[in-house]
């Protein structure tokens, strides 16, 4: 099960072809390099250290256990921050109506200090920057930053959502959750914005019969997230 | 929702080997009918499968029931809240289709809830209490409308705070967990919309976040409903020292847990007597 959650992004996902070749790269770099010591921030106590593979170049890997889901949070982040920042910087946001000016300049932040606080949580065990494309996002165009400032907040709460289960910490599992609800906020507000005074702040979209959000794992994530990512991510550690 | 994940979670508190048996073959049963898809809505499983399983006592399972008959108590608070509102015609008309949708949330959240606790772990749903959203005559929910949507933006935002806090104890189980998050979700939602709703019509200031622990313009009774929403700390980590972003918007980006102490206080206002 593990191996089929191996990692090559873009459009080949799952590919068993690879699986020989990415074993014998760990097993050659699990020889060949020193792991360091985790020394992340007051939460993460020890980890693992030998499961944690150094990544090739280009290539990012999230790591096991709660390092992991923190890794993978932090990779989100990643992508949200570096979204607002080209948002405000750009000529839609500069026409903006006072209303819209203040969510975007707030969205700037709160995913800033969401990148921020994983990244010195994670510490020695974060993974790198992530190499974003946004080359399909129109920074003048309203429609353009709307659309995928909602395509980003959703998947976030479906990715948090989807991921608490693996976390072990309890600690962790409320950090999770204290950030979860406020980009379900950001999703809401996002999605009025689009269809002002509708019911598609909850939309039916993403919320079932039972009223239940919807969840997404980290290969539908990851999968959502690669048409704005360059970097190659290795989730294949990730608990299931 | 994956019930089948959820009946692996739960063991038979029995001595007895017929009750086992039925139990593990009831789950068996279950886990057929699971393979014709793996949505399967609760309200579309067999009541007669699941009333089979034996007791499942287990401190375990009794900690999950008591968490979710909690939950239940506040979404029948908010689902007759918002039933009552519409009822009641104080809903501008092009704000009914918001409420329609977040009543048709809060409905679909007792009834989940009552299915779970009732007929997959094998409780007593709570009944739905009396409710008094006058809060002793002090409130005119029904009648003003500025004051049903500020009562609205409570209620949601201690939903979030409510299911917050009680994600940790209901970890062991994860798809009750799981479930929970999915309905955590959804209240945020509810609540940055009705906020920002409020501000939209010149009632308030409020943004779809909470700002510091800030009630903006809602009536001082609300204030332990923001009380701790401040927080910059996290982990131990101060996010504005790391960071330099402006302490307001620090506290934006985490929503707080409330205790179910905590959280009853506040719906204690609103139990009819």
């Amino acid at each position: 099960m593990i191996n089929l959650k191996h990692t090559k992004m873009k459009n080949e996902l799952i590919k068993p072809q690879g699986l020989v070749k990415n074993a014998n790269r760990r097993q050659f770099l699990r020889m060949g390099t020193m792991t360091v010591a985790g020394a992340g921030l007051l939460l993460i106590g020890c980890n693992n250290d030998d499961d944690m593979v150094p990544a090739m170049p280009g290539m990012v890997s999230l790591g096991t256990g709660d390092i992991g889901i923190l890794n993978y949070a932090y990779a989100l982040e990643q992508l949200e921050a570096a979204f607002y920042a080209e948002v405000i910087k750009g000529s839609y946001f500069a026409n903006a109506s006072a209303e819209e000016k203040t969510i975007m300049g707030d969205l700037e932040k709160h995913e800033r200090a969401h990148r921020e606080f994983f990244k010195a949580a994670l510490g020695t065990n974060a993974i790198g920057a992530l190499e974003v494309d946004f080359s399909s996002i129109d920074f003048s165009s309203r429609t353009s930053v709307l659309g995928a400032a909602k395509t980003f907040e959703d998947l976030g709460v479906a990715a948090y959502n989807g991921a608490g289960q693996f976390l072990e910490s309890a600690d962790l599992l409320l950090i999770a959750g204290k950030i979860v609800s406020v980009e379900a906020r950001h999703a809401a507000a996002i999605r009025d914005l689009i269809n002002p005074g509708s019911a598609d702040f909850a939309g039916d979209d993403i919320i079932d019969s039972n009223g239940l959000e919807r969840t997404l794992n980290f290969t539908q994530v990851l999968t959502a997230a690669s048409t704005y990512v360059k970097t190659e991510i290795d989730f294949s550690q990730l608990p299931s | 929702m994956n019930l089948i994940k959820l009946l692996d979670t739960i063991c038979p508190d029995t001595k007895s080997a017929e009750d086992r048996d039925r139990f593990y073959s009831r789950r068996d049963a279950f886990r057929q009918f699971g393979d014709f898809g793996k949505k399967v809505a609760l309200a579309a499983v067999p009541l007669s499968i699941l009333n089979s399983i034996p007791h499942v006592a287990k401190a375990d399972t009794a900690s999950l029931i008591g968490v979710l008959n909690y939950a239940l108590t506040l979404e029948h608070l908010e689902y007759r809240y918002y039933q009552m509102g519409l009822d009641s015609g104080v809903i501008e008309a092009p704000d009914r289709v918001i409420f329609q949708k977040i009543r048709d949330h809060e409905l679909a959240h007792v009834r989940f809830l009552q299915e779970v606790i009732g007929n997959v772990l094998n409780g007593t749903p709570v009944a739905e209490p009396g409710f008094d959203f006058t809060a002793g005559g002090n409130f005119t929910p029904f009648s003003d409308y500025p004051t049903f949507l500020a009562l609205s933006q409570a209620f949601e935002d201690t939903g979030v705070r409510a299911y917050k806090g009680q994600a940790a104890n209901v970890k062991e189980s994860d798809v009750v967990l799981t479930a929970a998050l999915s309905i955590h979700s959804v209240e945020a939602r509810h609540a940055s919309m009705v906020r920002r709703l409020r501000t939209k019509k010149g009632l308030d200031t409020v943004k779809g976040w909470i700002t510091n622990g800030s009630i903006g313009s809602l009536p001082a009774a609300t204030t332990a409903i923001y009380a701790g929403e401040e927080n910059l700390s996290h982990g131990g980590v101060n996010v504005a020292n790391l960071t330099g972003i402006d302490a307001a918007a620090v506290s934006e980006g985490w929503d707080e847990p409330l205790d179910m102490n905590q959280v009853l206080g506040i719906a204690s206002l609103f139990l009819a007597n």
